[in-house]
């Protein structure tokens, strides 16, 4: 069984009185442990697949099953369990809140799962030290550069144990060793964890981390190949 | 479920990353619980002044003044007919269950001189039972005995004022005083008794027998009458039923025909007492509209800065949404942020309350009482303005959509 499971999703907005196709009967199987790199042009709907996939969005029409459950039967509730569970998300724009530091930043999805302060703070701890910013725990984002930044957010990703991470152009606000060295991250976690991870990227380069790759234009996948 | 302390923690932290903004959202509520605090001080002070005026008077009193009760008030004065007697006060005594004891009143000024000392007060023949009445403590020596009203002694018993500008420091007991130039020993002394409702000084006075009075200080009163009853209830609850056995005894006595006036005027302390429970309700009403208009000031204050703090938070709503914030964690956390707000607001107006409170005593001579009521007020008003208009903010706040308030600049 895939853990990711999309058939015939569509996703449309309304712009003033017209529809915006964004995604146009996506079907796809992601099996449990791939790793997936998404490349396309701005605009060809890949974000929008990222967040119906991460339980973020739902689409206007079409299922999604995620370990063969049907995620249009869920309540709110039940998808934020979903994102705090089985969902570690990883952002361009790295969103970590600005006025917690980098622990904090980490321990983010424990508090919303009840886990109490000292178990939180040791399992948070243990995870920075596992993207190597042990000695950067009480530092604010701010004091933090952008290859740092982005490490604590692949922290905060992890804390809860996911079986998928989703990173949405994690790159695209870094040079390219830094990239490099992200990439490295995603590469050990997929391989050791068999943690199932899709990539967006422009970057050729980026993409080829990936064994599977899917291209989407105008809201459609125009192609899937395997390397 | 998201732990309790940890909301309280974010909730902190964003109310001390604004403390500025935090302080002025607060200033409505802290200016409103400062009045209503200030106001309950002043307010309970005052009643609590006037019931302590009025049990001073003693409790379950009940008055008897001749003269008949005009539409809309009593009528009193000088020039009213001396219409009660003294048999009317043994009559009472004696017939009357609902009356527990009975003291009549013979009344007038007169000069008092000691050594070189004189002062001019008010002197009142009385029997024994005046202390009983008026729940009146004798401090040195005794009160009036029957022997005294049998016999017309020359004995005098002073209050607290009288023994302060006629003795200072010494000991009035034993010690000789004349009144209308005749020489009175004094036997006793009263405890203090402060202010009347009336504002009157009860402590400027001095008790001689009745019979004394009457034959010696005060020729002009005809004999047998006296200028007031007083008479004392058996208990609170008695008190209309003790009234009305004094009306009827004193009509049969004075053979006032049925449909005719009373030539006399029976009240009652309940009447003050109405008339006290009036301002204060007054007061209240005064002082709930305050309390109210000042209150939802400060709240639409509180939910217009949370409404602000909701927008600008947007994105970090976001981010709490995508690692698995449930609307309900959301909700919690903006209305628990508005409750600290409020409650802040609330302690902090609390204290401008007290100090408020203080100055006014201290320069306007008010009595005032700080109770718990007036921190239960701060506490239980802030935590309900926190909650009511925090809820739309907090609303607001949880039903964002994650994926429009990540995208938030
Ligand atoms: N909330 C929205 N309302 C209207 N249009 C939207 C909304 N979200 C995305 N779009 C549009 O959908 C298209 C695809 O967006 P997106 O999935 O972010 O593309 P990509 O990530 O591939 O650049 C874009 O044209 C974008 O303008
Ligand atoms: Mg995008």
């Amino acid at each position: 069984m895939p853990i990711i499971k999309l058939e015939n999703v569509t996703k449309t907005y309304k712009v003033g009185d017209q529809q915006l196709v964004v995604l146009d009967g996506i079907s796809v199987d992601i099996e449990e442990g791939e790793f997936v790199c998404i490349m396309g042009p701005s605009g060809s709907g890949k974000s929008t697949f990222m967040n119906i996939v991460g339980c973020l969005d739902t689409p206007t029409k079409g299922k999604y099953y995620l370990e063969g459950v049907d995620v249009s039967t869920m309540d709110l509730d039940e998808l934020s369990e979903i994102r705090n569970k089985k969902i570690g998300f990883v952002f361009q724009q790295f969103n970590l809140l600005p006025r917690a530091t980098a622990i904090e930043n980490v321990e983010l999805p424990l508090i919303y799962a009840g886990v109490p302060t000292r178990q939180r703070k040791q399992k948070a701890l243990e995870t920075l030290s596992w993207v190597g910013l042990k000695d950067r725990a009480n530092y604010y984002p701010r004091q933090l550069s952008g290859g740092q930044q982005q490490r604590v957010a692949i922290a905060r990703a992890l804390i809860n144990n996911p079986s998928i991470i989703l990173a949405d152009e994690p790159t695209g606000n870094l040079d390219s060793r830094v990239s490099i060295e992200i990439m490295e991250i995603f590469k050990k976690l997929n391989k050791e964890r068999k943690l199932t991870t899709i990539i967006v990227t422009h970057e050729p380069d980026i993409a080829a981390f990936g064994k599977r790759q899917i291209r989407f234009l105008d809201g459609k996948i125009i192609s899937d190949t395997k390397s | 479920m998201i732990a309790l302390t940890s909301i309280i923690n974010i909730a902190m932290r964003s109310l001390i990353a604004n403390a500025m903004r935090s302080f002025l959202a607060m200033l409505g509520i802290i200016i409103g619980v400062g009045a209503v605090v200030t106001m309950v001080a002043i307010g309970t002070g005052a009643s609590e002044k006037i019931s302590a005026q009025i049990s001073s008077m003693g409790s379950n009193l009940i008055l008897i003044l001749p003269g008949a009760t005009t539409q809309g008030g009593i009528r009193m004065g000088a020039g009213t007919h001396q219409t009660l007697k003294m048999t009317d006060a043994e009559a009472i005594a004696k017939e009357c269950s609902e009356v527990a004891a009975v003291a009549p009143v013979i009344s007038g000024t007169a000069q008092v001189v000691f050594g070189n000392q004189n002062w001019s007060t008010a002197v009142l023949g009385t029997t024994p039972d005046m202390v009983t009445v008026r729940e009146w403590d004798v401090v040195m020596g005794r009160f009036l005995t029957d022997q005294d009203i049998r016999s017309g002694t020359k004995v005098a018993v002073i209050g607290q004022t009288v023994s302060e500008k006629l003795f200072g420091e010494l000991d009035p007991v034993g010690k000789i005083i004349r009144i209308k130039k005749i020489p009175f020993e004094i036997v006793g002394v009263l405890g203090k008794k402060g202010q009347s409702p009336t504002g009157q000084d009860q402590d400027d006075i001095i008790y001689v027998p009745i019979t004394t009075a009457q034959r010696t200080l005060y020729g002009n009163v005809l004999p047998g009458r006296v200028r007031l009853i007083y008479a004392k209830a058996i208990s609170l609850e008695a008190i209309p039923l003790a009234t009305e056995q004094i009306r009827t005894l004193l009509r049969q006595r004075h053979k006032i025909a049925p449909g005719q006036e009373d030539d006399f005027t029976v009240m009652d302390l309940t009447q003050v007492l109405k008339t006290a429970e009036e301002s204060t309700k007054t007061m209240s009403v005064l002082l709930g509209s305050i309390a109210s208009v000042s209150l939802i000031v400060g709240g639409i204050g509180i939910m217009n800065i949370m409404l602000v703090s909701v927008t600008e938070r947007t994105r970090e709503i976001g981010i709490r949404m995508a690692v698995g914030a449930k609307p309900k964690d959301i909700r919690r956390q903006f209305l628990i942020e508005s409750v600290f707000l409020t409650m802040i607001g609330g302690v902090l107006g609390l204290l401008l309350g007290i100090i408020a409170s203080l100055i006014l005593s201290s320069i306007m001579q008010w009595s005032i009482s700080i109770s718990f009521l007036s921190a239960f007020i701060a506490f239980g008003f802030s935590a309900f303005v926190g909650i009511f208009f925090g809820f739309y903010p907090a609303y607001k706040a949880s039903s964002l959509n994650p994926i429009d308030a990540l995208r938030y600049e």
